[in-house]
């Protein structure tokens, strides 16, 4: 054991960790985004009778739950890009992770859609409001409700897939930038352990604002 | 006026109406009493459309429910209704409750529609809990809660079912005196019921259902006084 531990390197290149951190809370909370909205239509799709709304609604699920994540941004950014499709490494990432995202959502969704009584949509219904009315005003804040600790899951599981990105070429987020700095200065122990102390802070600092936020939106 | 004419409905294999003919005119109050699985909740529930039906027709002032080129969203303002598990949407607040559908159905500004709601909820005795959520009521005030919800609209017809079914024996008066005011006041009512001096006291006709049918039907003092059919009879020594 003759290593000898330098953090001053790493110190000194605090700035563009944190950069790199924000990239990284921008791509997971873009994921997190679209991939509720999207999660919203695959539960009402896989919810439905018709069974052109069930089907691919049932095989984005399935895939996005059953294969390895690293393989959904390489199919974005290589299988996309044999097709002559050719994507950012940025955009692989941010679609990957949202497909993902959806996928494993959709799934904690259509249980929190069976947790709304379907009374509920037969009071909103016997006042007159539209069958996207109902949903809008009466169920989905409920159904959202129920499952937000599980979207608080699914934000940390974001924050840390998108470390992905570093496999299709991504060197901006946090993973991206600590392996720039790594390859030059060999110190890395000392960046992977501050970075992995930076993921730390970012999921944290999530789980605990979700927590705030659930408090001052959930008073009932 | 609302027209039920031979009205059948199935589950699957089970034959829930098998030929429910009823006509409500304005004004009246009609009460539908009989055991459970006679029908009658599920009347109610195919009369504004909840429910499809497998044969017959029911005419709202002359608009078939059940036709396809009837916009049951517009249909449904008409008819008010109360459910026996009240149906409070719990993440609103008691005023946000009545002012949803004013807001998102008659396109009433927010402060007209809380003007109504207000009007409303005074009127069946919640004016002091218009910021409460449902949670915090007891299940008679949320009954009433949304009596006020379907009043609000202001509905030509008030349909109930089994409104004090759920509640508790001594918050089942105030739910029944919010229902007499109305009926004095002059609403149109169905009302599903088992509370029979009740329905004795407003109804102006009561319609005893027995297997999917209407099996006797008569002014409130002829059904409770004198039935003619034994069956009837029977019912009523029964409870």
């Amino acid at each position: 054991m003759d290593y000898q531990f330098q953090w001053r390197p790493v110190l000194r290149s605090l700035p563009d960790l944190l950069w790199g951190s924000l990239e990284t809370v921008e791509i997971a909370g873009l994921a997190m985004l679209f991939g509720t909205v999207l999660a919203i239509f695959l539960a009402l799709g896989k919810r439905s009778t018709k069974k052109y709304l069930i089907w691919p609604a049932d095989a984005w699920i399935e895939t996005a739950r059953n294969t390895p994540a690293l393989f959904q941004i390489y199919m974005l950014y290589f299988g996309l890009g044999s097709l002559g499709l050719q994507v950012s490494s940025y955009a692989a990432l941010l679609f990957g992770i949202t497909f993902n995202n959806a996928g494993y959502l959709a799934e904690t969704f259509r249980g929190g859609f069976a947790a709304v009584p379907e009374t509920q949509t037969r009071a909103a219904r016997s006042l007159g409001l539209g069958a996207a009315q109902t949903i809008w005003y009466v169920v989905l804040p409920q159904m959202l409700r129920a499952v937000f600790h599980a979207m608080t899951n699914q934000m940390v599981w974001s924050i840390l897939m998108s470390s992905l990105g570093v496999v299709v070429g991504l060197n901006t987020d946090l993973t991206g930038v600590t392996q720039k700095l790594n390859v030059v200065t060999y110190r890395t122990f000392e960046y992977f352990f501050v970075a992995a102390a930076l993921y730390y802070l970012i999921s944290k600092a999530f789980t605990l604002s979700a927590r705030i936020v659930a408090w001052r939106l959930f008073r009932y | 006026m609302i027209a039920i004419e031979n009205v059948h409905k199935q589950f699957g294999p089970l034959h829930v109406l098998k030929g429910v003919d009823l006509t409500v005119q304005k004004g009246e109050v009609l009460s539908m009493i009989g055991g459970s699985g006679s029908g009658k909740s599920t009347m109610l529930m195919c009369i504004n459309g909840l429910e499809g039906i497998q044969q017959g027709r029911i005419t709202i002032d002359g608009l078939e429910v059940h036709s396809k080129a009837t916009d049951l969203n517009k249909l449904r303002r008409r008819i008010g209704i109360v459910f026996q598990q009240w149906n409070a949407f719990p993440h609103l607040t008691v005023l946000e409750n009545v002012t949803l559908a004013l807001r998102k159905v008659l396109g009433k500004s927010k402060d007209e529609a809380e003007m109504i709601a207000i009007e409303q909820l005074s009127h069946v005795g919640l004016k002091e809990k218009l910021a409460v959520f449902p949670s915090r009521l007891s299940g008679g005030q949320q009954q009433r809660m949304a009596i006020a919800r379907a009043l609000a609209m202001s509905p030509d017809y008030m349909l109930f079912d089994e409104v004090t079914s759920a509640l508790d024996p001594q918050l089942v008066g105030e739910v029944l005196d919010t229902m007499r005011m109305l009926s004095k006041e002059g609403m149109t009512m169905i009302v599903v019921t088992h509370e029979m001096r009740f329905a004795r006291e407003v109804s102006d006709r009561v319609a005893f259902f027995r297997e999917g049918r209407i099996h006797e039907i008569g002014s409130s003092e002829q059904i409770f006084d004198n039935p003619e059919k034994p069956e009837t009879a029977a019912f009523l020594k029964s409870i």
